[in-house]
C-alpha cells in the first residue's frame, strides 16, 4: 500500500491541540494574520503577558468580518474582533453583537474619534499613489485628475473596503456634485478590480499611471525594498480616513481577558508593531516616534471622515450613482 | 446484477450532489416569494449571458480546427503541446489575468509592438477582454476535449474511407462532423457554465461596473448587504440557467455510432495541399496564443522562486493533500456518473454538470451556517475543502469520460455481458483499458483545478491551515507582489505536475 505512508503525512499536517491554557479568541482579517502582518509580533506580545493562548481566526477583509461576525451570532468563539472601518462599524452596532469596550483614553487620530463601543487601534488616508519617475506632475485634485488623461485603478466598492473608502471620499469632498466628479473620472478609470490586491498589482505591473491605495503605501517600498520611487499624491479636497476598529464582543467566551486584549492594543507594545506591518499610521504614536520612511510620507491639510451613521447613510445612495456614472 | 450495483451507486451520488448543492441554498433562507430581480441584477444577468455565450462559442470555434490539425499531424514537441494545452486553465485567476495584461495590456508586449510602428493601442478592458481572458482559459480545454473525440474514432473507419478514395472533405462530412456533432455541445456547455460564474476576471477586464456579473451581485449581497436570501435567490438562478444550457446542449448534440474499433492506434490521414500549412498556422497560432501569457507568468515569478519563505512549502504541501484526496473522490464519482450516464439515462449528466453552476461563496456560506452550530469551523477548513473542489470539479472529469463511456457502452456492452465478464472483470479489462486516456486527463484535470481552488478554504481556514493559494492572495495582500509571483508560479507548476503525471499515465496506458 503505497498510498498509505502518503495518507499519514497528509494527516500530520494538520495541526496539533495546544496545551492547556485559557484560549483567546480573536476575528480579524487575513492580512492582519498573515506571516507578513502584526498578528505574529502582537501574539507573542500579548503572551507574554497575559498567561493565555491568543489564536487569530482570519477571513477576507472587513467586510467579510463583519458578514461572519453575523454568520456567527453569539455563537462565536471569538471574544474580541479587529478589523472592521468606520464604513461598516453603524451595521456592526446594528447587529448588537458589540458590548461597550469601557477603555478610558484618547488617541492620536488627527480628527476627534471616540465611541463607546469600537476601539481605535490604526489608521490612514486613502490616497492615489503613483510612480514618480513615470508621472512627473501628478494631479492636485479630483477634478485635475478629471480633466486629465492619466489612467487610474480603483477597487469596487462593492467587494472590497478601499473601493467603499473611495466611494465616501468622493461624496465627503463634493456632496451633492459627486455624480459629476464620477462622471468626469470615468474615462480615467482603466478598470475596477475587485479587491485591493489586484488593483496594486496591476499598478506596479505598469497597467496604470495611479492605483487607489493609502498615503503610507510609499513606506513599505522606501523601507522594504529600499525604493523611494513611490508617492502618494496630495489631493486640494483633502484626504478621507480610513480608521481600523476592534470592539468586545457580548457573549465574549472569555470578557476579561478580551478587556485585557483591548487595553494591550492601545500600548506601546502593540503600537509599535503597526506601522511596519500593516503599514498605516498607529492609533497612539510610539514614544520614540513612527519609524524611519514614515517622515517622507505626504501629510493631507484636512483630513474627511463621516461618522459612521453618516457613512451607513450616504452609502446606498453614493453607490446607485457610482453605479450609474461608470455604467454609461 | 453489475447493472443494478452501478444504477443504485450512480443514485446516491447524484442525490449527495444534489444535496450538497441545494442544503445551502436552504440554509441561506431561500424563498420564492417575491422573486423578482432588480434593473442592476438584470443587467448582470444580460452581461452574464452575453459574455458567457461569446466565450463559449469562440472558444469551441478556435478549438476545432487546432484539434484537428493535432489530430492528424505529427511533429516533434506535439505531446508536450497536447499537455502544456491544460495549462491556462488550471492557473489562478488573479495570475492569470496579471499573466494577459503583460501581453494585451496597456504596457503589454502586443500594445508595445504596435507601438514601435506608431500605430494606436489596442484597448482590453472591456467585453473584449473578458472574452480573450476566457478564451485563453477555455479554448485549450476544448481543444483537448474535441482532440479525444478525434482520438476515439477507431482507425479502421479512417482506413475504410482511405480504401472507398474519400477526399479529406468526404472524411470531414461522414466521420468527422458527427463526431463534432455529439462532442461540441457538450463542451460548449462546460464554458459556458464556466464562464456564467466568472466574477473577477469578468469585472477586472470588464473595465468597470458594466461588466458586472450575476456571481459579483451574489458577493456584494453576501458580503455587504448581508442579504442571505438574495444571495440564494441568485445562486438558484444560475443553476437554472445551467439547466437551461444543459437541456439545450442534450438537445442539439447527437451521439456518434460508428460501431467498435478493435482499438489501433492512428489518427485521421494528413492531406496535402493547402490544408498542411493551415494546420500548421492554427497550431502555430494557438501556441504562440497560449505560450505568450504563461512566459510572462513565468518571467514574473522565477526571480524570486527560490527565496521564497519556508511556510510557502508546507502549505504546498497541504495544498498537494488536498488535491490527491478531492481528486480520488471526484474520479471514482465520475466514473459511475458516466457508465450509469453511458445507459442513455439523462440524470446522471444533470448531478454531474450542475455542480458548474454552483457559487463557490453561497456553498461555502450555506455548509458553514449548516455545520457551525455541530464543529468548530476551523476544524473543518481541510474535509469541507476536499468535498467542495471534489464536487466542484466533478463536472470536468464527467464531460471528459462521458462521450467514450457512452460509445463503450454501445460497442462492448453486448460483448461483455455475452462473455458474462464479473462487474470487477469489466472494470479490469474492458473499462479501464479502454477509457485510460480520458481518465488520465481528467484525473489530471481534477488534481491540478483542486490545487488551485480558493474559493471555500478562505471562509473556513483558520491560523494554521492555508493552502498554497489562500498564501498567494495573502503576499498580495501584504505588498509582497514579487514573492506572490513566485508563489503562484510554484502552484502552477505543482499543479502542471500532477496534471502531467495522470495524464502521461493515461496515454500511456491507453497505448499499451
Amino acid at each position: 500500500m503505497r498510498t498509505l505512508p502518503l495518507a499519514l503525512a497528509c494527516i500530520t499536517l494538520a495541526p496539533m491541540a495546544e496545551a492547556q491554557m485559557p484560549v483567546l479568541n480573536v476575528l480579524t482579517y487575513d492580512s492582519f494574520t498573515s506571516e507578513w502582518g502584526p498578528g505574529p509580533a502582537v501574539e507573542v506580545a500579548f503572551e507574554a503577558v497575559c498567561a493565555c493562548d491568543l489564536v487569530f481566526s482570519a477571513v477576507g477583509d472587513g467586510a467579510e468580518l463583519l458578514a461572519r461576525l453575523q454568520l456567527e451570532g453569539p455563537n462565536s468563539e471569538a471574544s474580541v474582533v479587529l478589523g472592521l472601518d468606520t464604513g461598516l462599524t453603524a451595521q456592526a452596532a446594528a447587529t448588537g453583537l458589540f458590548a461597550p469596550h469601557g477603555q478610558a483614553g484618547g488617541n492620536d487620530l488627527p480628527v476627534p474619534f471616540a465611541d463607546p463601543l469600537f476601539l481605535p487601534y490604526d489608521w490612514g488616508w486613502f490616497a492615489f499613489v503613483y510612480d514618480k519617475a513615470k508621472l512627473p506632475t501628478p494631479p492636485k485634485s479630483f477634478e485635475d485628475l478629471a480633466g486629465s488623461d492619466v489612467k487610474i485603478v480603483i477597487q469596487d466598492p462593492r467587494s472590497s473596503t478601499p473601493g467603499l473608502g473611495l466611494l465616501l471620499w468622493v461624496k465627503a469632498a463634493y456632496g451633492d456634485r459627486a455624480p459629476e466628479i464620477w462622471a468626469a473620472l470615468a474615462d480615467n478609470i482603466i478598470t475596477v478590480t475587485p479587491g485591493w490586491s489586484e488593483a496594486y498589482g496591476m499598478f506596479m505591473a505598469g497597467e496604470a499611471d495611479m492605483v487607489l491605495s493609502y498615503t503610507t503605501s510609499p513606506a513599505y517600498h522606501v523601507i522594504a525594498e529600499g525604493d523611494d520611487s513611490k508617492a502618494a499624491a496630495p489631493f486640494a479636497e483633502g484626504h478621507y480616513m480610513q480608521v481600523e476598529v476592534a470592539g468586545k464582543l457580548t457573549h465574549a467566551p472569555q470578557p476579561a481577558l478580551a478587556d485585557q486584549f483591548l487595553a494591550f492594543m492601545g500600548s506601546e507594545a502593540f503600537q509599535a508593531i503597526i506601522p511596519t506591518t500593516n503599514w498605516m499610521y498607529p492609533a497612539h504614536t510610539p514614544a520614540a516616534g513612527l519609524p524611519d520612511g514614515f517622515d517622507q510620507l505626504i501629510t493631507p491639510a484636512t483630513s474627511l471622515l463621516m461618522t459612521a451613521d453618516e457613512a451607513q447613510s450616504a452609502r446606498r445612495p453614493a453607490l446607485d450613482e457610482w453605479l450609474t456614472a461608470l455604467s454609461r | 446484477m453489475a447493472d443494478r450495483a452501478l444504477t443504485l451507486s450512480a443514485a446516491g451520488l447524484a442525490a449527495a450532489i444534489f444535496l450538497l448543492l441545494l442544503a445551502p441554498l436552504g440554509a441561506l433562507g431561500l424563498s420564492f416569494q417575491g422573486f423578482t430581480l432588480s434593473a442592476a441584477e438584470l443587467s448582470a444577468l444580460r452581461f452574464t449571458l452575453l459574455q458567457a455565450g461569446l466565450s463559449a462559442l469562440i472558444s469551441v470555434v478556435l478549438a476545432v480546427p487546432v484539434a484537428r490539425a493535432l489530430a492528424r499531424r505529427r511533429f516533434f514537441g506535439r505531446g508536450v503541446l497536447i499537455s502544456t494545452l491544460g495549462a491556462p486553465f488550471i492557473l489562478p485567476v488573479i495570475v492569470a489575468v496579471l499573466g494577459l495584461l503583460a501581453v494585451f495590456g496597456r504596457a503589454g508586449w502586443v500594445n508595445g509592438v504596435l507601438a514601435q510602428f506608431g500605430l494606436p493601442v489596442i484597448p482590453i478592458y472591456g467585453l473584449q477582454g473578458v472574452v480573450l481572458a476566457h478564451v485563453f482559459f477555455n479554448m485549450p480545454l476544448a481543444v483537448r476535449m474535441v482532440l479525444h473525440g478525434w482520438e476515439a474514432i477507431p482507425a479502421e473507419r479512417f482506413r475504410l474511407a482511405a480504401g472507398l478514395g474519400f477526399t479529406p472533405a468526404d472524411i470531414s462530412r461522414h466521420i468527422e462532423r458527427p463526431m463534432l456533432r455529439a462532442v461540441l455541445p457538450g463542451t460548449a456547455l462546460v464554458i459556458f457554465v464556466i464562464c456564467l460564474t466568472s466574477f473577477a476576471v469578468a469585472l477586472t477586464l470588464g473595465g468597470g461596473p458594466r461588466a458586472t456579473t450575476v456571481e459579483l451581485a451574489i458577493y456584494q449581497a453576501l458580503r455587504f448587504e448581508f442579504d442571505l436570501p438574495s444571495a440564494a435567490r441568485l445562486a438558484l438562478l444560475q443553476f437554472a440557467l445551467c439547466a437551461l444550457a444543459y437541456a439545450l446542449a442534450t438537445r442539439i448534440s447527437l451521439p456518434a455510432s460508428f460501431g467498435a474499433g478493435q482499438g489501433r492506434a492512428g489518427g485521421p490521414p494528413a492531406p496535402k495541399g493547402w490544408r498542411g500549412p493551415f494546420d500548421a498556422a492554427a497550431i502555430t497560432l494557438a501556441a504562440v496564443f497560449i505560450a505568450l501569457p504563461l512566459l510572462a507568468v513565468a518571467l514574473a515569478g522565477l526571480p524570486g522562486l527560490f527565496s521564497l519563505p519556508s511556510l510557502v512549502w508546507s502549505a504546498a504541501a497541504r495544498s498537494l493533500c488536498v488535491a490527491l484526496a478531492s481528486t480520488a473522490i471526484s474520479m471514482v464519482a465520475a466514473l459511475v456518473l458516466a457508465l450509469a450516464a453511458a445507459r442513455g439515462r439523462g440524470w446522471p449528466a444533470l448531478a454531474a454538470t450542475l455542480p458548474l453552476a454552483a457559487s463557490s461563496l453561497v456553498l461555502g456560506t450555506g455548509l458553514f451556517i449548516l455545520l457551525q452550530p455541530y464543529i468548530r469551523p476551523a476544524s473543518l477548513a481541510l474535509p469541507v475543502t476536499v468535498a467542495i473542489n471534489a464536487a466542484l470539479s466533478l463536472p470536468f472529469a464527467f464531460r471528459i469520460l462521458a462521450p467514450e463511456a457512452r460509445s463503450l457502452y454501445a460497442d462492448y456492452h453486448r460483448l461483455s455481458a455475452s462473455l458474462g465478464l464479473t462487474a470487477w472483470g469489466r472494470a479490469r479489462w474492458v473499462v479501464l483499458p479502454r477509457l485510460a486516456r480520458p481518465l488520465g486527463f481528467a484525473a489530471g484535470l481534477v488534481a491540478a483545478l483542486s490545487m488551485g481552488d480558493l474559493g471555500v478554504i478562505a471562509l473556513f481556514a483558520g491560523e494554521a491551515e492555508a493552502t498554497l493559494p489562500l498564501l498567494v492572495q495573502r503576499l498580495m495582500g501584504a505588498y509582497r507582489i514579487e514573492a506572490a509571483a513566485s508563489a503562484a508560479l510554484l502552484l502552477v507548476m505543482l499543479s502542471f505536475a500532477l496534471f502531467w503525471a495522470f495524464d502521461q499515465w493515461g496515454r500511456r496506458y491507453a497505448a499499451t
